[in-house]
């Protein structure tokens, strides 16, 4: 249809309309570009400048421009480097297990009966809706020594018992904040991974099915391929949103014993210490963190897609 | 429905703010920045009010439960400029911070001649900087030894009338199988702690309190420091802490300390208060309550007297308030004899003013009042240091958790970490 209308000579007519469409785009989207600019992009710059001083809240007379100096000191503290540590192995632990578990819920969400499908939906949806400080809470309590119930029900495992202290060291301290994490968010990557599932085609299901493939075939072949982007999309926003942690640190353990993470860090010296350039500093770096990660996953994503259309 | 609901909650805001208004008189409202209580500085803000006869009036705003939020707000308001601060009930060890800054409205020379007069010593200490009284003592607060009448008889120690040492509870506790009451967690709770220990010790955390950031000389690395680490390593290696002891903190002392194996527990007096509320609501017995005993707290050596935590509230006056000399006369009123009694009787929380120990319901709330003034007169504040939010943090992680802590590296780590942050170096 459109290549007779190209071959017509209608050329000029196209590039008007779509002159006048990306115009149009301009109108709608502009105003959520400024209010963005206003939101992001502003406090990051303030940010970025901040972050060149040496400069204390309660002293603000010994200002002082000192470069890069900021950077130089968190960069060569072992501080920031462990608590980069600590925020890469939540992160990958917890993306990679929810997308696992994310996964098997959706494929039940997708498959259940349509009279049970909502009531399966709003049951699995419930933690994502508990506000974060308030399920790290929840399960700080269940997990402490002296109020928790969880030594006494589960005692009889080996390894925990009445005495168990899980707030005491870094491999219980960090198990806690990442089991939280899990059963928070899990309802959050499966709902983007059942969008997903509603767009393979039922027919290439079908035809797989025809040619006598397993379930696990159909899987590995039909479903997983088809909704690689969903798939890529979902675990591009958990890890984003895993790497910013602070809550569930923040409500357990306060960064006791080596379980400090890079927002943690942040909020510590910006709003503890009231050292707000080398504060900014840190968050300018999680900032730049944020963004390698995002930048890594479209590249991989961009390889994936070409790497689908090659195939087929 | 959305527009509806805008208006209606337009109409709230504006009946609020009409309301906040309304009052058409121009008394002047101070605002009193208050730390969570049983609602007795409400119930003081209230009488002063009254008893200023429309000079001014007070109204009370509820700052965090923690001390550390407490001071963060504190701080960001203040460097803001905030005139809407014209009260505020001040942690010690912040003071010097606040008052270094210039956040703090000076105190004339008569006021605090007439607020320090029979206080006791460590408050005055704890609210002064550089030689200036910036605060006006309020509540003071300080620990005890606490301890079970059994267990220190079956130990053979008799602490009230002879005081005892750390060690000499180590060893009750270890040979009756029982657990100390120490706070070990990552908190306050453990700065307070070791720096009961390093003064106890004959020692000070920091050596030059009033010195710039770069020049601050630590006085960990010394006989006093290695000792307080001696004690806490003891404690923590025999497991005398219990199984907690890295996230114990002041309430879970106290639970620990009136279960089965509780014996010696060092705590603030509130511990008192609540076992009785415990025994009255049903959940402990009477017989714990007359098995606990309290004493001076432990000392590190045999025959030296030991210098026991200081806490409790001080009452600065907001440097950008719009009515600072009517704020100190307010803060005159909250902090009278009577006015300190009636808070300690009904909030559990010590007076700083001597007087207030001889009004009879005082002695009756608190058998060991005599004792809490006693302990008060010989108690040290936590460092006096305008970065003092730096030391305890550092402190804390090099002092934590409590089993990880010895006399050879722990206080080597703590002046390194500090020293280093002070400068500007490294991160906390």
């Amino acid at each position: 249809m459109s290549a007779t209308d190209a071959a017509n000579g209608g050329k000029a007519l196209i590039s008007d309309r779509a002159r006048a469409e990306r115009r149009l785009g301009w109108w709608l989207a502009g105003p959520a570009f400024v209010v963005m600019l206003l939101v992001t992009a502003y406090p990051i710059a303030q940010a970025f400048y901040e972050s060149l001083f040496k400069f204390r809240l309660t002293d603000p007379d010994a200002r002082e421009f000192t470069w890069l100096n900021n950077y130089v000191v968190v960069l060569t503290d072992g501080v920031w480097w462990r608590a980069v540590g600590v925020t890469v192995l939540i992160t990958v632990i917890t993306v990679a297990v929810e997308a696992v578990l994310g996964f098997a819920l959706a494929l039940v969400m997708h498959r259940a009966l349509t009279t049970l499908r909502p009531i399966l939906r709003t049951a699995i949806l419930i933690p994502y809706a508990i506000i974060t400080v308030v399920s790290a809470f929840a399960w700080f309590y269940a997990f402490s020594i002296d109020s928790g119930f969880v030594n006494s029900w589960f005692s009889w495992l080996p390894g925990i018992s009445e005495n168990t202290n899980w707030f005491g060291e870094f491999g219980t301290s960090v198990f806690v904040i990442i089991a939280s994490e899990i059963w928070k968010t899990t309802p959050f990557i499966s709902l983007l991974l059942l969008a997903g599932l509603a767009q393979v085609p039922e027919d290439l299901q079908e035809a797989a099915k025809v040619d006598g493939a397993t379930w696990w075939q159909r899987l590995y072949k039909v479903t997983i391929p088809n909704m690689k982007a969903a798939i890529m999309v979902a675990l591009l926003f958990r890890t984003l949103d895993a790497f910013r942690i602070f809550d569930n640190v923040f409500i357990m353990t306060q960064g006791a014993n080596n379980t400090e993470v890079v927002s943690f860090l942040a909020y510590r010296q910006t709003i503890s210490r009231l050292e707000i350039g080398l504060g900014s500093a840190v968050s300018v770096l999680l900032f730049l963190c944020v963004v390698l990660i995002s930048i890594l996953f479209i590249k991989l994503f961009k390889v994936d897609l070409a790497s689908a259309r090659g195939e087929r | 429905m959305v527009r509806r609901t805008v208006s209606v909650a337009a109409a709230a805001v504006l009946t609020l703010g009409l309301a906040a208004c309304g009052s058409d008189d121009s008394t002047p409202t101070l605002t009193w920045y208050i730390n969570p209580d049983n609602g007795g500085q409400v119930e003081l803000a209230r009488r002063c009010t009254e008893a200023a006869d429309g000079a001014y009036r007070i109204r009370t705003s509820l700052l965090p439960r923690e001390a550390s939020a407490q001071r963060e707000q504190l701080a960001r308001r203040l460097a803001a400029n905030d005139s809407s601060i014209d009260i505020i009930s001040l942690d010690p060890p912040f003071i010097p911070e606040l008052a270094e800054a210039g956040f703090l409205a000076e105190i004339p020379d008569d006021v605090a001649q007439d607020v320090t007069d029979n206080v006791v010593q460590g408050a005055i200490d704890g609210a002064t900087w550089k030689d200036q009284l910036v605060a006006v003592p309020f509540w003071a607060n300080t620990q005890l030894l606490w301890y079970r009448r059994s267990v220190a008889e079956a130990a053979g120690l008799d602490p009230e009338n002879e005081p005892v040492t750390w060690q000499q509870i180590i060893d009750a506790a270890q040979s009756q199988d029982k657990y100390l009451g120490v706070q070990g967690i990552r908190a306050e709770a453990l700065t307070v702690w070791i720096n009961a220990l390093v003064t106890s010790a004959g020692g000070e955390i920091i050596d030059n309190p009033e010195a710039p950031a770069d020049e601050v000389q630590l006085g960990l690395e010394t006989d006093a420091g290695r000792a307080a680490a001696q004690i806490i390593e003891d404690i923590a290696r025999a497991g005398l802490g219990g199984p907690g002891l890295a996230n114990e903190d002041e309430n879970a002392s106290m639970l620990l300390f009136q279960g089965d194996r509780g014996s010696f527990m060092v705590n603030w007096p509130f511990v008192w208060a609540a076992t009785l509320a415990g025994v009255e609501a049903g959940n402990l017995d009477q017989s714990l309550v007359d098995d606990i005993g309290w004493a001076q707290y432990p000392a590190v050596a045999e025959g030296e007297e030991s210098r026991p935590p200081y806490g409790g509230i001080s009452l600065g006056i907001g440097a950008f308030s719009e009515h600072t000399d009517l704020a100190i006369e307010a803060a005159q009123c909250i902090v009278t004899p009577d006015n300190q009694a009636y808070y300690m009787v009904t909030n559990g929380n010590p007076a700083s003013n001597t007087e207030a120990y001889d009004d009879p319901e005082v002695q009756e709330a608190f058998p060991m009042a005599d004792l809490i003034r006693e302990s008060l007169e010989a108690a040290a504040p936590r460092p006096q240091t305008p970065y003092y939010n730096e030391v305890s943090t550092g402190l804390q992680n090099t002092w934590h958790p409590p089993s990880s802590v010895t006399p050879d590296s722990s206080p080597e780590d703590a002046t390194t970490l500090i020293t280093e942050v002070l400068k500007g170096e490294r991160l906390l």
